[in-house]
């Protein structure tokens, strides 16, 4: 530094101000890194808590395999769930999560997309003013309300509708049909906004109608989007736990049909967790199903991204 | 001061908050007030069915000396225990006995009986049933029996809503009733609430609640034509029934060990006790230890 001090001064004769100006920081400057420290140190923050829980949850999740030396496939796909009686099989629940996770996203998705087709293209106006609201709405409703509505309306529906006892995976999907609309819909309604203009344009330019715009241009445009926007809606509908809990009816069983009780990993494991004792084989195996979840939403979230990145490739092409 | 330096200090003022509620935390396990006016933290976490009753008379006390602060919590009778063992609580809430939870080495915590819980099957209004055999009962809870006409009622399906592996209460009723026996896997519940509800709503369903959960919305059953009644459980001739412990790890503190024996006193057995839909301990003609022998006092 003194030497390149040094050649500025033989150079000019302004460059004593450059040179202060160099290494004495000005008070924006101060604020840049005051600004920059504290964003650091969030990251930080928020990077040790994921990490410390991704190695909480990893390590009380395989203590079952470890400590009481259960074997991995035999959780996996073990149809006895007693922890009681040292009987753990996960599968019951881990068909049951998928179940109502699939079937809720089937159901959903459809209306999800037609709803969004008409808040772009049809109704773009009343979409925005109307609907929007209403969509928005239904995010931010708890899932203790839906899970409350559900058992209030929809298991008495069903046990009429198809008998038994109302309780089941049919329950569930319709509870969660109505909470991953609002994502599926927002997530869709960005995508088809987000189709450039001029694909719209070159296809009614060419003669297309409204509707073969829509279905072959707009839709086949937005597909990577719309992908998306279902596999974060099964997410939610994988992670959701008091509203299935409520409807699902909570038998640890092989779902036979879709109206007869079953368990998701989630409800397993609120009504669980306050029954079992830290350390212990119960309490070991409800940290498994925890960490089924969590990777299953690792899993999700890496779909995501790997959908994320061809949508990308085939716009460039 | 510039935005930069106000988000900094809300920091650091966050993470003070934080660390002074860990010292408090680990202070109340280890903390001794030996001065004559009660004082200190008392923290009850456990049993949901303990829960009511335990709030109710913790207010109660709080309210007779003001120094005290006392935190009565739920999160069901395993996180009672464990966390008591751990030294995390001062009591932990129980319906089971130590001995009974795997786990927990009951040699180390102190029990403490603060009340008595009655309880007994419940059906669905509709399927025309009253009272049941005990041998019946079981055939119904391990899957034997499994229509209402079989026993003397409906031509109706049998709709078994148990409560989650591991509570007390289900330990409680399989103890008495199934006696060693498993039960067939069937809906499970995580509260005396909603069992109540889906009993009221779904045909041919079964269950059971604490005495303080019957309504007349759903049928509370005899077993062996006894009812189901406080004084039939103070003379054992109900027999489900189980405790409420209070547990503490060793011998507790003075405020702790002032708050144990007010929960046990008269004035608050014969009164805040039976409101709530307990029973006395007082008024309990037998006692029945952690394997369940019962014996006569």
């Amino acid at each position: 530094m003194e030497q390149t001090n040094s050649s500025f001064k033989q150079e000019k004769t302004q460059t004593k101000d450059w040179a202060y100006t160099l290494h004495h920081a000005t008070r924006a400057t101060h604020e840049d890194w005051l600004g920059r420290s504290i964003s650091y140190t969030c990251i930080g923050i928020i990077i040790l808590v994921v990490a410390s829980m991704l190695w909480f949850i990893t390590s009380k999740g395989i203590a079952t395999f470890t400590q009481n030396h259960v074997n991995v496939w035999q959780f996996l796909s073990g149809t006895n769930w007693a922890p009681d009686q040292g009987k753990i099989g996960a599968l019951p629940m881990i068909v049951g999560s998928f179940a109502v996770t699939f079937a809720a996203a089937l159901v959903a998705t459809p209306f999800a997309i037609g709803t969004a087709i008409f808040m772009t293209e049809i109704a773009p106006k009343r979409g925005r003013k109307f609907l929007q609201p209403v969509i928005e709405l239904l995010v931010g409703i708890p899932s203790v309300v839906y899970g409350f509505i559900g058992l209030a309306v929809v298991v008495p529906f069903m046990r009429h509708l198809v008998g038994g006892s109302g309780f089941g995976i049919i329950s569930a999907t319709f509870v969660l049909f109505v909470m991953v609309l609002p994502t599926i819909t927002t997530m869709t309604v960005d995508s088809l906004r987000a189709v450039p203009r001029f694909y719209k344009e070159a296809s009614l330019a060419l003669g297309a109608t409204r509707w073969q715009t829509v279905s072959r241009v707009i839709l086949r445009a937005a597909t990577p989007g719309i992908l998306t926007a279902i596999i974060f809606g099964m997410a939610r509908a994988f992670g959701e736990a008091l509203a299935v809990q409520m409807v699902i009816g909570n038998a640890a069983i092989m779902p036979k049909n879709l109206v007869s009780p079953a368990a998701t990993l989630t409800s397993q494991l609120t009504t669980g967790i306050g029954d079992t004792i830290d350390g212990t084989l119960p309490n070991n195996a409800l940290w498994s199903l925890a960490l089924i979840l969590l990777l299953m939403s690792l899993f999700f979230n890496a779909l995501v991204r790997v959908i994320a990145k061809r949508g990308q490739l085939s716009h460039e092409r | 001061m510039n935005k930069g330096t106000k988000l900094a200090m809300g920091f650091a003022t966050i993470s003070l908050l934080l660390v002074g509620c860990g010292k408090a935390t680990s202070s109340t396990s280890s903390s001794k007030s030996s001065s004559a006016a009660l004082s200190g933290k008392v923290t009850a976490v456990g049993s949901t069915a303990l829960q009511p009753l335990a709030a109710k008379a913790g207010a109660n006390f709080q309210s007779k000396h003001s120094k005290v602060n006392l935190t009565v919590q739920g999160g069901g009778s395993g996180t009672g225990l464990s966390q008591v063992q751990s030294g995390a609580v001062s009591i932990g809430d129980s319906d089971i006995f130590a001995e009974e939870k795997q786990g927990i080495d009951a040699s180390k915590l102190t029990d403490h009986k603060v009340a008595v819980v009655g309880m007994g099957p419940v059906v669905n209004k509709d399927a025309g049933v009253k009272n049941l055999k005990m041998s019946q009962l079981k055939k119904i809870f391990t899957g034997k029996i499994t229509n209402w006409k079989m026993v003397g009622g409906k031509d109706q399906k049998i709709v078994i809503i148990n409560r989650a592996q591991g509570s007390g209460t289900r330990a409680t009723f399989e103890n008495a009733v199934l006696k060693g026996k498993t039960a067939v896997k069937s809906q499970e519940q995580d509260s005396n609430g909603a069992v109540q509800k889906i009993v009221a709503t779904t045909p041919g369903a079964v269950s059971y609640l604490a005495f303080s959960y019957y309504t007349n919305k759903v049928q509370a059953l005899s077993i062996n034509n006894v009812a189901p009644t406080d004084n039939n459980v103070e003379n054992n001739k109900w027999k489900i029934w189980s405790y409420e412990h209070m547990y503490t790890k060793g011998k507790p503190n003075a405020t702790t060990a002032a708050f144990l024996s007010y929960m046990t006193s008269k004035d608050v057995q014969n009164s805040l006790v039976k409101d709530m839909g307990y029973i006395s301990i007082h008024d309990m003609q037998v006692t029945k230890d952690a394997k369940g022998v019962v014996t006569s006092k």
